[in-house]
């Protein structure tokens, strides 16, 4: 067990005397990963919106396609998305590979369909008949749309929740599309597996326990979501 | 505040159908100004299409909807502004009562401190005085059905559309409400769409009634027309009634004519000649039964005949027994205990009395 405890005061005294390596590290996995979640909540809930409240030809389909992206390999998006940006690629003039707007499209691909499927999920919950009632009151078909994600806020949280969870311990396509450039697109999944590798167990230790403590928050908070949830089942 | 003078509705040539199945086909219908008309009709009668098509929430395939002699549709915000609806189940908005009433005002842009005096008005109209801060999802379904009726209420709609706003609650809070409707209704004086399948509830709240009958409107008039001599057989068994009775009016004296059924004699107050064929109706619960060998005191009632039971079932709380002289069958709406009293079977022989004024005449 010595390992662990070596690992483990070598990680923290990391963490504590700001070793700016650490840090820096963090910084990008969470601007990163930040900046593709709310990009996906963007995309993702008008698209969830849709699906859950709207009758149009295709909608199965798209249900059957967001559910289906919520378990897409990483990996074949990151291979995907590396594709498009490599040098011969259609956007290889846009000199985005191994940048760090590359990371946020490969996460983006991986959330936008997680965020739509779980916000459908919230949005379909609310009762088409309170929608009608909106409607009865005078509200315009913005109103009522207001009015049912606001109905569904809890549930939209937790396609906030999930969209993020998802992406930022993601591992595979940031590697393949960022390149694990210290200081530039390295962020926490990939130092994991780049410390691990070099013997660093202190460093590498280090960043699982804060990634840990993202999951960890995330989950807290999906969890009172769903306790919360039980609202038009009375 | 003075409420803004309520519409007169006209649905002319309306038609709705859903994959190919035609759910509303009404040639016309009439929403008098400042009136309720209860819409009755058995489950899947198109009640409530309807009355989402009459509240510009759904679009007929054909036909029109006027308010005040102008035709109206969904994209004709200002009419839509001047409805308000509730419905069957109180869908309520997460948030406190307060939030919920306020809804329309705030979709209105109506200031906030107005908002709060009418909130607070339209709540202890209802019967929920400074319930504004309480969570809209903590109440009972009557409770709830209440903040919906203050919901629309509360926005001074000049026409209020109700779709079974009793139908979920039980029977004592059903009851208590209808009678609070009633007289809301009446004080307000809204031109009032009011849905229901219940008859009692139309009775107890509307003006004017209109039955439906897979998708067409199939009597309307004022509840006294309708309800009083069914205009066929299908509605006289909805109505729980017996088809009406033929007759030919032998004479008239003092206002009450002497009709002969078959050779059964019945009085009715009617303004008929004599010679006239006509139809006669009675409603249910006019009719008292006796034992056959009862010695009736005496009253006003000027139909006394000797009749048999033909036929007992069990409506709600009341059993609804069939009694028959010759051609005349008729309807009479008894209590449990009553039935008990008289020890009604099939073939028990009775006296039915009931009062000239209680006879519905229609002319053939």
């Amino acid at each position: 067990m010595g390992i662990f405890i070596d690992a483990f005061r070598g990680g923290l005294a990391m963490l504590v005397s700001g070793a700016a390596d650490v840090w820096t590290i963090v910084l990008v996995s969470v601007q990163v990963s930040g900046a593709a979640v709310l990009l996906a909540l963007v995309l993702g809930i008008p698209i969830g919106f849709m699906l859950g409240t709207k009758r149009f030809v295709g909608r199965r389909m798209m249900l059957v396609i967001a559910n289906t992206g919520m378990g897409l390999p990483p990996v074949v998006v990151g291979l995907v998305v590396a594709m498009l940006l490599s040098r011969r690629g259609p956007l290889g003039s846009l000199e985005l590979l191994y940048s760090r707007p590359a990371m946020v499209i490969a996460q983006l691909v991986i959330a936008v369909p997680m965020v739509a499927a779980v916000s459908a999920a919230a949005v379909s919950a609310v009762p088409r008949e309170l929608r009608l009632q909106a409607r009865s009151l005078g509200a315009s078909p913005l109103q009522v749309a207001i009015m049912t994600l606001r109905e569904a806020r809890m549930g939209l949280l937790a396609s906030v929740a999930a969209g993020f969870g998802s992406i930022i311990s993601e591992v595979g396509a940031v590697t393949m599309v960022g390149g694990n450039l210290a200081g530039k697109t390295r962020v926490m999944t990939t130092a994991i597996v780049q410390y691990t590798r070099m013997g660093d167990y202190g460093a590498a230790l280090a960043l699982a326990v804060v990634l840990m403590a993202m999951v960890l928050a995330v989950n807290i908070l999906l969890t009172r979501v769903q306790q919360s949830a039980e609202r038009y089942e009375q | 505040m003075s409420a803004p003078k309520p519409a007169d509705i006209v649905v002319e040539g309306v038609r709705k159908s859903y994959r190919g199945k035609t759910v509303v086909d009404v040639d016309r219908l009439e929403l008098k100004a400042g009136r309720t008309l209860g819409l009755l009709g058995p489950s899947g009668s198109g009640k409530s299409t309807l009355l989402s098509m009459i509240g510009l929430l759904e679009r007929p395939d054909a036909g029109t909807v006027s308010v005040d002699g102008r035709e109206v549709n969904a994209t004709d915000r200002q009419t839509r502004m001047s409805m308000a609806a509730a419905f069957q189940r109180p869908y309520l908005f997460k948030g406190t009562v307060g939030d919920n009433v306020a809804y329309g005002l705030r979709l209105r842009r109506v200031p906030a401190s107005d908002t709060r005096d009418r909130v607070e008005a339209v709540l202890t109209r209802v019967g929920l005085q400074g319930w504004q801060d309480r969570s809209a999802l903590t109440l009972s379904g009557g409770e709830a059905q209440r903040v919906a009726l203050a919901r629309a209420l509360v926005l001074e709609p000049r026409i209020l559309l109700l779709d079974e706003p009793l139908a979920s609650l039980d029977p004592v809070m059903k009851w208590r409400l209808a009678r609070d409707f009633a007289r809301i209704l009446r004080e307000e004086g809204k031109t009032t769409l009011y849905v229901t399948h219940d008859q009692d509830e139309v009775l107890a709240i509307a003006d004017d009634v209109a039955i439906m009958r897979q998708g067409r409107v199939v009597a309307s008039g004022t509840g006294d027309q309708v309800f009083g001599l069914p205009a066929d057989d299908w509605i006289a068994g909805f109505l729980g009634m017996e088809p009406s009775i033929r007759g030919r009016v032998l004479d008239v004296k003092d206002g009450v004519a002497r009709v002969d059924c078959g050779g059964v004699t019945l009085y009715a107050v009617a303004p008929v000649a004599p010679g006239a064929e006509v139809l006669l109706g009675v409603r249910p619960e006019d009719v008292v039964l006796f034992e056959a060998d009862a010695i009736v005191p005496l009253t006003s009632a000027r139909n006394k005949i000797q009749a048999v039971v033909v036929q007992i079932d069990p409506s709600g709380s009341t059993y609804r027994v069939v009694i028959e002289r010759g051609p005349v069958r008729i309807a009479a709406k008894i209590s449990r205990s009553a039935l008990v009293d008289l020890r009604l079977s099939e073939g028990t022989p009775v006296q039915a009395l009931f009062k000239a004024t209680a006879v519905r005449v229609a002319s053939t």
